[in-house]
């Protein structure tokens, strides 16, 4: 029986509910987590995230929340073990600038040019690297992005550690190379963590996953 | 607390400089307002947000803060003997972030898009997403602000900062489409709730005039008009 009725709404390949998991096995809580097909979301999923109707949605005690940012800061603030968020406000900023960073400007070429065809992939892969660059700064003098220990970036960035490498696979290029020795470390520090590594989806199904969903916009290679 | 250890970055016009300066207003923090010029940005502002380099920047004791929520959140940590901006309970913090977050990823875009709109088909096509944005947040209003005026309740709170700043615009696309686009018949809460929030006094003398921002705006769009893009 979860927890306090924990339930998580997701897909399988999805970073962002990855994330949320992530973060609830960090804490110990047990939840319930349900599989959405997203060519036919659940009646639950539609009612509990009318405004969007995607995945992650956690669901506590009857009430949702959405987002996969904003359920990780409610993950940290209701369960206080273990804590995801610093506690210095200057720190606390920082970690939600750079958690910010990475969803709004680290995936997007990637996104564009593999999901939507909407970019050159050489052009993708160029401006990925420039903020990997940034990111390989921000990890200067620090085991993890959070410090000493996971943390809200590190959480995040789950989307560098693990699918990024997933994409290099499915596209035969690489992108997180030895030019950024400290995030290569970092990613295979994170991916090996014995809580972290039982919630990220089967590598050679998502390979697998990702050739066929990005076959549409593949040139010849 | 001396005045020089809190500097803002920022402009009039960007509601989201706005939303740094009613929060400091709501804790009653002084601090030097640093207006950037438009087109030109300052040493300070490449220097403090070297990434986005864009405005609002927080500079407390010289350290840069980013990003208008990230600032928002900042100060009402900060400053914790003053009102609360955020609320405390868990689920409505994350009540009032997902809705701020939906204002910047959603609403806005489609709000900054409206002046753009050329020709009644567009015009209205560019209007849809607007209205059914406030159709959502008039909802959300009457599902959370238990009774009002604010969307905190009797209080000022992180989500009326967050959608209240873009009440600037909202004004200036009323007037140049000639539409009323919050008002009494379809989104009475907000209606009222715009009044109130417009005369909070930490709102009021951040709130750009609709007549200054109206010609600033005209002038962003001949000027993005005639640069190549």
């Amino acid at each position: 029986m979860a927890e306090e009725g924990v339930k998580v709404h997701g897909f399988w390949i999805s970073p962002y509910s990855t994330r949320v998991e992530i973060a609830l096995k960090m804490k110990g809580v047990k939840y319930e987590y349900v599989e959405e097909d997203l060519q036919n979301k659940s009646s639950e999923l539609l009612q509990y995230n009318h405004v969007h109707k995607k995945v992650p949605v956690l669901i506590h005690n009857g009430k949702a929340i959405a987002e996969s940012k904003i359920i990780l800061e409610y993950i940290d603030e209701t369960w206080k073990n273990n804590p995801i968020m610093p506690q210095d406000p200057h720190e606390k900023a920082m970690a939600r600038f750079w958690a910010k960073f990475i969803d709004d400007e680290f995936l997007q070429p990637l996104r564009k040019a593999l999901f939507f065809g909407e970019m050159e992939v050489e052009k993708a892969i160029e401006e990925t690297k420039v903020n990997l660059k940034i990111l390989e700064k921000v990890l200067e003098g620090k085991n993890f992005f959070g410090g000493e220990r996971i943390g809200l970036v590190d959480i995040v960035a789950t989307s560098i550690a693990y699918w990024v490498p997933l994409f290099e696979k499915a596209v035969e290029k690489k992108m997180l190379t030895e030019e950024f020795p400290k995030l290569c470390n970092w990613k295979n520090k994170y991916v090996n963590h014995n809580i972290i590594k039982e919630a990220l989806p089967p590598k050679d199904k998502s390979i697998a996953y990702f050739r066929a969903r990005f076959a549409k916009f593949r040139t010849s290679s | 607390m001396a005045k020089g250890e809190v500097k803002l970055l920022g402009s009039w016009p960007s509601p989201y400089v706005m939303r740094a300066r009613i929060a400091l207003n709501l804790k009653s923090v002084e601090y030097e307002f640093l207006e950037e010029k438009l087109g030109v940005k300052s040493e300070l502002l490449l220097k403090s947000n070297p990434v986005h380099k864009k405005i609002p920047v927080l500079l407390h004791h010289s350290k840069p803060i980013c990003e208008s929520l990230v600032i928002v959140q900042y100060i009402d940590e900060v400053w914790s003997s003053g009102p609360a901006i955020l609320p405390s309970d868990p689920y409505d913090r994350a009540v009032a972030r997902f809705w701020a977050s939906y204002v910047d990823e959603k609403f806005f875009p489609a709000l900054r898009a409206l002046p753009m709109a050329q020709g009644k088909e567009a015009m209205e096509a560019a209007m849809h997403p607007v209205k059914e944005g406030l159709a959502l947040l008039e909802d959300a209003y009457a599902n959370h602000s238990k009774g009002g005026p604010f969307f905190g309740g009797g209080q000022i709170s992180y989500l009326d900062v967050a959608f209240g700043c873009f009440l600037g615009v909202i004004r200036v696309s009323e007037k140049v489409t000639g539409v009323a686009l919050i008002n009494e018949h379809t989104t009475p809460g907000l209606a009222g709730w715009a009044e109130e929030f417009c005369a909070h006094p930490a709102v009021e003398d951040v709130m750009p005039d609709t007549d200054k921002l109206t010609e600033f705006i005209n002038r962003i769009i001949k000027m993005k008009s005639q640069s190549p893009n």
